[in-house]
């Protein structure tokens, strides 16, 4: 009953007969296989003996030097004496058990001494739940082959991700037309509370972010342009690129880690205690009361954040202006008024609408995907992250190319 | 009852400002089945997470083992910890590994031994746990009820601890599970030698399995000892335990072990 520490335990072979034991395994095989089996009195005799506890903690390399002897041994005669055995657990017997039965496989007789009644008790259990001998899987041959396989698998698994996806954003359109058709329907109390969530909590980590980008483009602007001695153009530099580009990038980002990766991990969640099955039952859509706020006031707060994003962003260049390149204030706003034209500001603040969108299905979608375990929560909402991000930049290259050509 | 494997004195356990045990009082045998019972909020699951040292009660002593936890060193509770198992109310199977994983864990982790041997002590614990043997290389998420709790059983099971602590170990099961799950602790309980420690409150369990146990109520123990006993003590909260329509329905029927 006490934890005393348990003894090592042990195992000797002696050869009673060493005369035949004496030769080499491999000469032993050779006679054997030249003589065919020899008579019992013939055969090598060995007496195993074991000692100690054979139980978890002090079985350590009992199986290699059991694994050393019994390799070579084929039809001898065992004397297996457990008398000196202490206490033994089921990794104990299983191991006794393994070797018996291996012993037996290459033809040898087997005799067990000394076993205690607690020993029998424990191998007779250990016998009944004994698994059988189950034969390997046809492993696939080639790397290739392999390789092939997990290739096709993937393949099937993407096109069946898009096609869910895209029933996805069916059902989505559809709720959103009955929502047209019954305004009232729509959950402003909950798109307002996830305006809040997504946009004005998001406030300070997109101004810092913003600012710093000001920053960047400030300095390296400036650099470059004072080898021209072009100072000014520093402001058209920095109020083009920020306002049409970088805010609603640099936005879209940060909103896709922060408030995307919450969407999914919420929805998840709820998968997993089965909240939506709970919200289905009571006739509330999930797509209804969940993914239609959470979109729309995602689609809402997006410019907004963009629109701050932009002044932050333009401030920033303006202060590094005036320290780097002793343009002031005053100075930098009027050129300001003339470089920049309205229509970058606004195809800036139009992108975010579409950015948001793409985050916020694709944050619902995964959340949506999360299956039983409590581990795919955290796949899922890095998938969502990453596709999120992909998309906006993909998106954002479309929207170049497209403005470009129109000529806006 | 035999020696005494775990004994619980005057502990006294309070969440901030709410007393959950007023100087307990309890002691659990070697190889006996051991019911904590106790309406919901009585603090038997808070019981058993002090014995297995997930908590510490604020005054009191729990001695498992010869080893006393209030005062216990880091390689004696490590020590201490190998020879337990417990099953956790929803099984707490680790959802990134597979059953068969799950079972090999502590092997893997606290021995040296062969990785085939391994294998075959996992096939062998799955077998007595009656889960089919497929089963092994299914992740948690895909199991039924009953099939997370006997693979659960089976890796507190897979050191051969001299103590097993289930919580609530029939909750969620079918009548006709519960039944064989019962059965099956029974039956490892003659096999291996195992005490038993299980926190429950189905009648039926405490009627076919439990040998004995500690009613908790009021802050208190407010009975110990085998079913006759217990059901022969006046206190109202045992009365209303045994005295309620699924009790009275079930003490017509006798105990059936």
């Amino acid at each position: 009953m006490d934890a005393s520490f348990p003894h090592k335990s042990q195992i000797t072979f002696i050869d009673i007969n060493p005369a035949q034991g004496a030769n080499g395994p491999a000469e032993e095989q050779a006679r054997l296989q030249t003589q065919g089996a020899p008579k019992i009195d013939e055969r090598r005799r060995v007496l195993i003996t074991s000692s100690g506890d054979w139980i978890l903690e002090s079985l350590s390399d009992m199986d290699r030097k059991l694994d050393e002897f019994v390799r070579h041994i084929r039809k001898a005669v065992i004397q297996w004496d457990v008398s000196a055995l202490g206490r033994i657990d089921s990794a104990g017997m299983m191991l006794f058990i393994r070797y018996y039965d291996r012993l037996q496989r290459q033809g040898c007789l087997l005799d067990i001494v000394g076993a205690s009644p607690s020993h029998e008790r424990m191998y007779q259990l250990l016998r009944q739940y004994m698994p059988e001998f189950v034969a390997a899987r046809p492993a696939l041959s080639s790397r290739l082959l392999r390789f092939f396989q997990r290739l096709g698998k993937m393949t099937a698994s993407s096109l069946a991700d898009f096609t869910a996806f895209l029933s996805f954003l069916g059902e989505n359109f559809i709720i959103f037309l009955l929502a047209l058709r019954h305004p009232l329907s729509i959950r402003y109390s909950a798109i307002v509370k996830n305006i809040e969530e997504a946009g004005v909590r998001a406030m300070p980590i997109i101004a810092l972010t913003s600012f710093l980008i000001g920053v960047v483009i400030a300095y390296q602007g400036a650099v470059q342009l004072q080898k021209f001695g072009a100072h000014i153009f520093i402001v058209d530099m920095i109020s083009i690129s920020v306002t049409r580009e970088l805010a609603p990038l640099i936005t879209a980002i940060v909103v896709a880690g922060r408030t995307g990766s919450s969407y999914t991990a919420q929805i998840g969640v709820m998968k997993i205690t089965e909240e939506i099955d709970a919200m289905r039952i009571m006739g509330f859509d999930p797509l209804h009361f969940l993914v239609q706020p959470r979109i729309l006031a995602l689609m809402i707060v997006m410019p907004l954040l963009i629109f701050f994003a932009d002044m932050i962003g333009i401030m920033a260049g303006m202060f590094i202006s005036n320290i780097h390149l002793n343009l002031s204030y005053g100075e930098f706003l009027r050129r300001l008024q003339v470089a920049l034209e309205v229509k970058h500001v606004w195809i800036g603040l139009f992108k975010g609408p579409f950015f948001a969108w793409l985050i916020a299905v694709v944050a619902c979608f995964r959340g949506f995907q999360v299956s039983k375990s409590t581990e795919s929560i955290g796949r899922y909402t890095t998938i969502s992250v990453v596709n999120a991000i992909f998309l906006v930049i993909a998106c954002d290259a479309l929207f170049s190319v497209l403005f470009t050509e129109l000529g806006i | 009852m035999n020696a005494p494997v775990i004994t619980v004195t005057d502990v006294v356990t309070r969440f901030g400002r709410n007393l959950i045990h007023d100087r307990i009082s309890l002691t659990v045998g070697q190889a006996e089945i051991y019911g904590l019972l106790g309406g919901s909020g009585s603090g038997k699951s808070t019981l058993m997470k002090e014995m297995v040292m997930l908590l510490f009660p604020q005054e009191g002593e729990i001695t498992v083992l010869g080893h006393q936890l209030s005062t216990i060193s880091r390689t004696e509770a490590a020590l201490l910890r190998r020879q337990w198992g417990v099953l956790f109310q929803a099984g707490a199977l680790y959802s990134s590994l597979t059953v068969a994983e799950n079972i090999a864990v502590t092997l893997k982790e606290y021995t040296d031994l062969p990785h085939d041997l391994i294998q075959d002590i996992v096939r062998m614990k799955i077998n007595m746990v009656g889960l089919p043997a497929h089963a092994a290389d299914l992740y948690p998420a895909e199991l039924s009820g009953g099939m997370v709790k006997r693979a659960s059983l089976a890796r507190a099971l897979a050191m051969d601890p001299q103590l097993l602590f289930l919580d609530e170990p029939t909750s969620g099961l079918d009548p006709v599970g519960a039944e064989a799950f019962d059965q099956l602790i029974l039956k490892l309980r003659d096999l291996l030698g195992l005490t038993v420690i299980m926190v429950t409150h189905d009648l039926d369990s405490i009627w076919t399995v439990v040998d004995r146990f500690a009613v908790l109520g009021d802050k208190k123990v407010i009975a110990e000892g085998t079913l006759t006993e217990v059901r022969a003590n006046p206190h109202p909260i045992v009365r209303d335990f045994f005295g309620g329509e699924r009790g009275r329905i079930r003490s017509q029927n006798g105990k059936q072990s």
